[in-house]
């Protein structure tokens, strides 16, 4: 397919989703407010998926690995953390968990990074399946199993919007509302700590080329506990935003694989792409589900995402922000 | 001394490219055979059957499917439980919507349409690779799951949602103890395993290796890409799908979509990695370790006696898996088979050094 095709087709696949995300509003099957609530409820989830795909994105960036242990560690920081609150106020067992976050990351670059180091990509991406169920494991072994509510503060009253404008105003729940401003910080602090700072250049470098980065000195190792210690900050976010919102358990894995069709609809190597990409997914899935899910017996939730990112490789096989792959023998 | 080639002569081509070419092996795995069909069914308890012996085969089979696709070329899916829940509900919508069909014609029907949904999902791997196309089967995995649990047409409007399998008649003949049922499963296995050996080292087996190899240097040598993944995944949903059936009538009884869901997907994945990538061997040891490893964590604890609650030996359960494939991957990447096939190396210089 040529570049200018596939550019059309893309473009084509974005007229089509914003026409099927406006036209229950055009077809008059729904109110407007309701329709921006839909809306606003989708983009807001889509942030928290976002959030879970960023540790995916950073470590994919700087390491090559396509983590699929992202999951296995929101759920172990947030575990950590709610059983850790049970003892301490609440800083304490926030830094307790990053101790523990560090740590993971220097295990796993010590135990599987190091001695899978040259390994094709596939093997490494096996490797972190094996990390994943290791950690849902160890976790639930030494924290417990059960379902543990997660309290940090966050306001969990839906606030009502706009009265003034519409009838009725419009729902929005703030506790979506307060993880969407979190994400964006982190979004803003995680730019500047790759732009602007030295840590950050290195990353950046072995990103491009990991050769090369290690000929002109930078320590590989090192960076890579690095990139796994952020992506495990990462994961302690997203752990607290969805622990708090549907309570610390072992679901909670199952909503972090959502992240895995926002990474490939958003490409894999692109920050702004999981940003995009979840907004994308979020808001296909909820404006699916409300308009589409009656029709075809409701809980289409689980695979839409899926299957739009799906439909959507095989326009642009790199996803929307990737780098272009050019194959060579 | 016992295992060696020495003065085994070959005069034709034909001796030179039969299925076992060594002796030795020709006889150990007849024996293996033998042994399974005539003595197994005689000594084996009805735990034994029921616990060990039929789960091991029909994963097998399942195994085999997913490491043509994966092992031989190099298409990871994470969607297997997808396709053998087709194969298990097509089964069960052809045996009750079509009493008098053969229940042999049923399962090979069922593997059918295993095939065209694989193929179907098998189209993008033309287009993506690696990471993508194992996070775009499971789009298949999670769209199969929601069909079978919302379309009660499947499920023949059954209000519960899980169906129960009809009982297997085959040439008038009832399958219904373990010893019956295992002799059935062994003879499917027996005969899948000798298909899949000889496609991996026909033409369209080198076919599927050079394409997982290198694919851009496969289709310079004139392989056809499309027509070697899509082959690929047909012919492994295919295994996977009669695996399924088999499953759900054999193994479960009755079933709901649950029963092939991700985790069992991931479960036919970690077979084929520690059996080893690109051998039918491995997809057997690997299914034999994955079998009997839980029922061995189960056991342990309370013969060493340390009491464990269940769910810390699930809990337990799922670190080992993790440690083991974490460890598989760094000290041997190609699995059992490739220790197997260390130890007859070793075999054949014994006793001498060199």
């Amino acid at each position: 397919m040529s570049p200018a095709l596939s550019r059309n087709l893309t473009i084509a696949f974005f007229v089509l989703l914003a026409a099927g995300a406006a036209s229950p509003m055009l077809a008059g099957s729904a109110k407007f407010p309701q329709w921006l609530e839909v809306v606003l409820g989708g983009l807001m989830s889509g942030v928290l998926y976002s959030l879970v795909a960023l540790g995916l994105v950073l470590i994919f960036k700087a390491s090559g690995v396509f983590n699929f242990a992202q999951g296995a560690m929101v759920l172990f920081a947030a575990l950590s953390l709610v059983r850790l609150m049970e003892k301490m106020p609440l800083v304490a067992a926030l830094a307790v968990t990053v101790v523990i976050m560090v740590a993971l990351a220097w295990v796993v670059e010590r135990l599987v990074l190091r001695p899978l180091v040259n390994q094709e990509g596939i093997v490494l991406f096996m490797a972190t399946l094996g990390i994943a169920y290791f950690l849902d494991g160890f976790g639930q072994s030494i924290w417990g199993s059960d379902i543990y509510n997660l309290h940090v503060g966050m306001p969990k009253e839906p606030k009502i919007l706009l009265e003034g404008t519409f009838e009725g105003g419009i729902l929005v729940s703030m506790e979506d509302a307060v993880a969407a401003v979190l994400a964006a910080i982190m979004v803003a602090a995680l730019t500047i700590f790759f732009q602007k700072t030295g840590t950050g250049r290195a990353l950046r470098a072995v990103a491009d080329d990991h050769q090369a980065a290690q000929s002109i000195g930078i320590p590989l190792n090192r960076i890579w506990v690095i990139v796994w210690s952020v992506s495990g900050l990462v994961a302690l976010v997203a752990g607290i935003i969805w622990g708090s919102k549907l309570g610390v358990q072992f679901s909670l894995q199952l909503v972090a694989l959502k992240a895995l069709p926002v990474v490939i609809l958003g490409g894999f190597t692109s920050i702004p792409g999981a940003i995009i990409g979840g907004l994308i997914i979020g808001l296909g899935e909820k404006i699916s589900e409300v308009y589409l899910g009656p029709l075809l017996g409701g809980g289409i939730e689980n695979w839409f995402a899926y299957v739009l990112a799906l439909i959507f490789l095989l326009f642009r096989p790199e996803g929307l922000f990737g780098e272009r792959h050019i194959d060579r023998v | 001394m016992i295992y060696r080639e020495t003065g085994q002569f070959k005069t034709s081509y034909a001796a030179d490219q039969q299925l076992f070419p060594i002796v030795q092996d020709r006889v150990f795995v007849v024996a293996v055979i033998a042994f399974a069909f005539l003595v197994v069914p005689f000594v084996a308890t009805e735990y034994l059957f029921l616990a060990i012996l039929i789960p091991f085969l029909i994963l097998a089979l399942a195994a085999i499917g997913l490491n043509i696709l994966v092992g031989y070329c190099g298409q990871v899916s994470l969607g297997t439980g997808a396709f053998m829940a087709i194969g298990a509900y097509s089964a069960y919508n052809l045996a009750v919507r079509i009493p008098d069909l053969n229940l042999l014609v049923v399962f090979i029907l069922a593997g059918v349409f295993a095939t065209i949904v694989g193929v179907v999902f098998g189209i993008p791997s033309l287009r993506i690779k690696g990471f993508y196309l194992a996070v775009a089967t499971l789009a298949a995995q999670f769209f199969v799951d929601w069909l079978f649990a919302r379309v009660s047409w499947f499920t023949n409007d059954s209000s519960s949602g899980s169906v129960s399998a009809p009982p297997i008649t085959i040439f008038g003949y009832t399958i219904v103890t373990p010893v019956e049922q295992y002799l059935f499963v062994l003879a499917i296995v027996c005969v899948g395993a000798l298909v899949a050996r000889n496609l991996t080292r026909g033409a369209i087996g080198r076919s599927w290796m050079a394409t997982r190899d290198m694919d851009v240097a496969a289709e310079v040598i004139g392989i056809r890409p499309m027509r070697a993944k899509l082959s690929a995944f047909a012919v492994s949903s295919f295994f996977v799908g009669i695996a399924g059936a088999l499953w759900a009538f054999i193994r479960l009884g009755s079933w709901e979509p649950l029963a092939f869901d991700v985790n069992r997907s991931f479960q036919l994945l970690f077979m084929v990695i520690i059996g080893g990538l690109g051998s039918i061997l491995g997809s057997f040891l690997g299914a034999a370790f994955i079998v009997i490893l839980p029922l061995v964590l189960n056991q342990l604890p309370t013969r060493l006696g340390i009491p464990l609650s269940t769910a810390m030996i699930s809990h337990i359960e799922f670190m080992v898996f993790g440690a083991l494939i974490v460890f598989f991957l760094i000290v041997e990447p190609r699995g059992l088979a490739r220790l197997w096939a260390i130890g007859k190396e070793k075999l054949r210089m014994w006793p001498f050094p060199h």
